[in-house]
């Protein structure tokens, strides 16, 4: 194989697996933040205690997050063809790392709102705040530096999630280092293959760290 | 005219292995325009009582009358109504970290739906009043106890209440700064005729700027009355209590004074 084809090779695969992250990330969002509101305020302290609520949820997340990403992937499979029209590829590996993703996503947004100083919540509800004021412009904004935290993390993982995909074809850089680097023994194009994955890490990792940080009015 | 009527007020408790009764049976009424105290030790139940009062804490048993109606027999968007009329300051401020003064103070017009511009404007002026202008820019980290405090009260002006309610707002301050904080809000008092409870554990602060006082031990009602009727002739071992801690203080002042001035 050629240098060039090599690059040209690895530089589509980056592209296939910044989108297929990318994708899932804001899909996982936008299913995982409303779960973690909800987690959020329906807990017994929460602003809106529903412990029958919370218990089923909490139980739902904790069952999708015992499954290991590789079996979820193949054990849905019907789902994604019939939400994407088929079971392999870069779009439909967005399907099993979202549903991964979200409850994942719903913990750590339960986690980072949770950290939300109970006392200005009660501020809020002395002021007569409406609950939905109290979860965007209190718990969510106030929590904003720590979801930044945990937005990277979820890019990270999904990240890793997504090279796995490449075991049953999925398309990205995970593909690229199965195929050559195991099934052909090309270890170089693997460990290419892999230094791109660390160098993307490395960059979603301080541009997550740097936002968070410009963000966060709570450093003198 | 009676701004606040507490009724028969019980609060109980119920944890895992017992229940604690923080208030039994408390009745008391506070008048317009007074600066009412709530004076006990820590655990009598004070902070509780003043909870109930814009049902931050849902009592047991009994009624609480803000101008009238009954807060137990609201709707939830009743209540939440009757809240924006409450003002509440607290003893760690309470300020929204990620916002800087401004918009801190801005908060509570946000929620009575008024024009940002316009409520910038009155925020400015509210941030006059506490004599804070030159920190409307500035993030809570970046400010003392003191001044946190005086946002946390301009805060609360911004939502033109009827009643502040203060939850031991100066017992994370200093002596001199407790002062400031003190004569801020008789001047509050008096400019916009604004009722004003008070829960403390400290004398002073009932001295300082209290009508009338309650004084609260065990969660029972144990006397009412002027601050100087109950001060000058307290008529249970609750008050003479309090009463002998403040005397305490105040000796220790003139001796530490006193040691000063010999060591000049």
């Amino acid at each position: 194989m050629k240098v060039s084809d090599i690059i040209s090779m690895l530089w589509s695969g980056s592209q296939e697996t910044l989108l297929m992250v990318f994708a899932s990330t804001l899909a996982g969002y936008v299913l995982g933040l409303p779960l973690g509101v909800l987690l959020t305020i329906t807990d017994t302290d929460g602003i809106s205690p529903h412990p029958v609520l919370y218990k089923i949820l909490d139980l739902i997340i904790n069952i999708t997050r015992s499954i290991p990403f590789l079996i979820l992937l193949i054990l849905i499979q019907t789902f994604t063809k019939a939400i994407v029209g088929k079971s392999y590829g870069t779009t439909a590996t967005v399907v099993p790392l979202t549903v991964a993703a979200a409850p994942f996503i719903a913990r750590m947004v339960e986690g980072s709102l949770k950290e939300v100083d109970h006392g200005v919540i009660e501020a809020a509800l002395s002021m007569g705040a409406r609950k939905i004021t109290i979860i965007t412009k209190v718990l969510i904004a106030e929590a904003r530096t720590s979801l930044l935290v945990g937005v990277t993390i979820a890019f990270g993982t999904i990240l890793g999630y997504s090279a796995m995909a490449g075991v049953v074809g999925g398309g990205g850089l995970g593909d690229i280092a199965i195929r050559y680097g195991y099934y052909r023994y090309e270890t170089g194009i693997m460990l290419v293959t892999v230094l791109v994955l660390v160098v993307l890490m490395q960059v979603l990792q301080w541009l997550g760290t740097l936002v968070s940080k410009k963000l966060d009015r709570r450093r003198g | 005219m009676q701004v606040i009527k507490v009724e028969h007020l019980s609060k109980t408790f119920d944890g895992k292995a017992d229940r604690v009764h923080a208030l039994g049976d408390i009745s008391l009424s506070i008048d317009e325009g007074e600066i009412f105290g709530v004076i006990g030790l820590s655990g009598a139940g004070k902070s509780t009582l003043v909870r109930c009062l814009n049902l931050l804490e849902r009592p047991t048993s009994g009624n609480i009358f803000i101008d009238g109606k009954n807060l137990l027999q609201m709707s939830a968007e009743e209540l939440r109504r009757e809240r924006t009329r409450i003002g509440m300051i607290f003893q760690h401020f309470n300020l929204l970290m990620q916002r800087n003064v401004i918009d801190n103070v801005c908060f509570p017009m946000e929620i009575a739906g008024i024009k940002k511009k316009d409520a910038r404007k009155k925020a400015m002026e509210y941030l006059k009043t506490v004599g804070l202008l030159e920190k409307a820019k500035a993030y809570p980290v970046q400010l003392s106890g003191g001044q946190k405090q005086r946002v946390a009260i301009a805060r609360v002006l911004a939502s033109d209440p009827r009643i502040i309610l203060c939850d031991e707002a100066t017992s994370a301050l200093d002596p001199q700064t407790t002062r400031t904080i003190l004569e801020l809000l008789k001047k509050i008092n008096r400019a916009y005729g604004i009722t004003i409870v008070v829960i403390t554990h400290e004398m002073r602060v009932i001295e300082e700027i209290c009508h009338r006082v309650a004084v609260l031990d065990h969660g029972k009602l144990e006397e009412i009355g002027s601050v100087s009727e109950v001060f000058s002739n307290p008529k249970t071992k609750a008050a003479r209590r309090l009463i002998l801690t403040r005397q305490s203080e105040l000796l220790e002042e003139e001796i530490s004074r006193e040691a000063e001035d010999e060591s000049i």
